[in-house]
């Protein structure tokens, strides 16, 4: 067993999720199948091999340009309402659970 | 008017000839909707004020004479991962129930501008985390074809929907698979182009690296019309591709002769259910028959990328998931005392089973102690995913594999085993991980009557090959 219980605690309160008691057993129970299918990847030697995050920096894009040059097309200058007008204040709260015409209103944060 | 294998350009030219009006096709649909949906259950929500104002628009076009767009007329059905301003948008979660976006998705917008009445939001798995449809925060969606069995996920609704003329085209999303493999259990065209083809704006993110927009329909023909509409630069994604847009529709009838498809055994190994190879190796032989070359091509590496998928997927999922947080948009719990209660309860009661297991998942790859072995590692692997593919593209002009192992599978029968239910992905996923298009075409059904697909890969921005190849076969 990788995940203990423990780790599903931890895991729950970094990924703010409660969880039932029922759910965290099955959650202990298929994080480790899961993991377990997982590890079949450190059969493969991965030392001299560069991961990988996005497609877009590679494919689509001037390949001889570096870094940032390459994404020069998108880029733009930082100007009010560059590409789309700021929604107006009623908008933006219309689907806020609770607000207060000006702004978003959540319980007091004084402690967790 | 018969909507039974109604295409885009059948109920164009109907709407353009006067033949009908797109207000009556729009109607039409609804009746269908309202008459087969009730057991299929594709749709979430129907946009009828906003399709009726659209076929208004272009019934006074065709009026006054005008020349209607490309998808002027057209029923559409949207995936609900994508939003639409003043329509529900769900992503298939309670967590998102009352949603009403302020924008639209550019997809969206670029199929209305090209005159497509967008019927409604189709059901799908939640965030689009599933490959049965049984993910839904809302209800499962059963396929036309056989309605004991599922539809394929995520993008169910958006396939169960096309294969049941309840729609022309729709949009669907492929994160891992999404819209290939539902077309392929549905018996419909699923289209996914390269990753940065089209604009991701406005698509509810579930692993950004990894989503892609794209349309399922009753023919490549229509895919084609579809893909040109929607692909192009988008200032609104950074990730959407600064390149030209080909004229799709005229690659298709591009001669196949002599092109060089490849056969990767991996492709053909344990799992692969025999009535599925043998439509596959038919294909094949049919393809052959129209002049194409058969290359075998290696992918060693095919065996590590369902694991791998289920680490950068989970763990971007959780990342973009964060935003769930019961204070902007989506929903709060009630009667609670502390900020961070609210949280936690919100999310609880908000997210199903599945979103809440990846959530975790990826958490705990992305945490201190375990990112490189799992996360990095997970990365690089993609860099050998990716570079199976460059090898093999050397030789090969595309490459044509079975979409999912096996026909559609019963509902219920996988939904208690997660890990099962992940390895109905296994021939889909490694395109998305190497950002690679994808086409899903029917190729015959098995003794059950249940339909086969043909997947047909191809190198990056090269959708017009892979178009061509499915053009063909689906004509011989």
């Amino acid at each position: 067993m990788k995940v203990t219980d423990r780790d599903v605690s931890y895991v729950a309160e970094l990924a703010n999720l409660e969880l039932t008691p029922e759910e965290r057993t099955a959650m202990l129970r298929d994080l480790n199948s899961i993991l377990d299918y997982i590890d079949r990847l450190n059969e493969l030697d991965t030392s001299k091999v560069p991961p990988m995050a996005q497609v877009s920096d590679r494919y689509g894009v001037d390949e001889g340009k570096q870094g940032s040059e390459r994404f020069s097309y998108a880029s733009r200058e930082d100007i009010l309402e560059g590409l789309r007008k700021s929604l107006p204040h009623e908008e933006a709260l219309a689907n806020a659970p609770d607000a207060d015409g000006d702004f978003f209103r959540v319980p007091k944060v004084i402690e967790r | 008017m018969d909507l039974k294998s109604l295409t885009i350009d059948a109920a164009r030219n109907a709407v353009q000839t006067r033949a009908t009006t797109a207000l009556a096709l729009a109607e039409e649909h609804y009746a269908r909707i309202k008459q087969e949906d009730g057991q299929i259950g594709a749709f979430l929500t129907l946009s009828k004020e906003r399709a009726l104002e659209q076929a208004d628009r272009i019934d006074r076009m065709a009026a006054e004479g005008k020349t209607l767009p490309p998808l002027g007329a057209v029923p559409v059905g949207i995936k609900d991962v994508m939003s639409t301003r003043g329509v529900r948008t769900t992503a298939g979660s309670k967590i998102l129930k009352k949603y009403i976006p302020p924008y639209d998705c550019t997809a969206v917008a670029r199929m209305e501008s090209a005159g497509a009445v967008v019927l409604g939001k189709m059901n799908c798995d939640e965030f689009a985390m599933g490959s049965s449809n049984e993910n839904s925060g809302y209800h499962s969606v059963r396929n036309p074809r056989d309605l004991s069995r599922v539809p394929g996920g995520s993008s169910g609704g958006s396939a169960a929907a096309v294969a049941a003329d309840m729609a022309v085209v729709t949009l669907g999303s492929d994160t891992g698979g999404s819209i290939r493999q539902p077309a392929s259990f549905c018996g419909v065209v699923g289209l996914m182009p390269t990753y940065g083809r089209v604009s991701r704006y406005g698509l509810i993110a579930f692993a950004s690296s990894l989503d892609h927009i794209g349309p399922l329909a009753k023919t490549v023909k229509d895919a084609a019309i579809v893909l040109r509409t929607i692909a192009g630069r988008d200032p609104m994604d950074p990730t959407s591709a600064d390149l030209p847009v080909p004229d799709y529709v005229a690659e298709l009838n591009k001669p196949v002769r002599g092109m060089k498809l490849g056969l990767a055994k991996e492709y053909f190994g344990d799992g692969l259910d025999e009535q599925v190879r043998q439509a596959v190796e038919t294909a094949v032989d049919k393809l052959k028959r129209l002049g194409c070359e058969i290359v075998p091509v290696s992918l060693p590496h095919t065996a590590y990328a369902v694991p791998t998928y289920y680490l950068i997927a989970t763990a971007e999922a959780s990342s973009n998931l964060a935003r769930y947080d019961g204070v902007r948009y989506s929903h709060r719990a009630h009667g609670v005392k502390t900020l961070s209660e609210m949280y936690r309860r919100s999310r609880d009661e908000g997210f199903g089973t599945e979103v809440k297991r990846r959530i975790m998942l990826g958490t705990y790859a992305l945490s201190a102690g375990y990112y490189d072995a799992y996360y990095l590692k997970a990365q690089k692997v993609r860099t050998l995913l990716t570079r199976d593919f460059e090898e093999a593209f050397r030789k090969v002009d595309a490459i044509v594999t079975p979409t999912s192992p096996t026909a559609a599978f019963r509902l219920g029968e996988k939904s208690n085993d997660p890990l099962a239910m992940y390895l109905a992905d296994i021939y889909t996923v490694t395109a998305d991980l190497a950002g690679i298009p994808g086409i899903s075409v029917p190729c015959g059904q098995t003794q059950e009557k249940l339909p086969i697909g043909l997947q047909i890969l191809g190198k990056h921005f090269d959708e017009g090959t892979i178009l061509r190849v499915a053009h063909a076969y689906e004509q011989a």
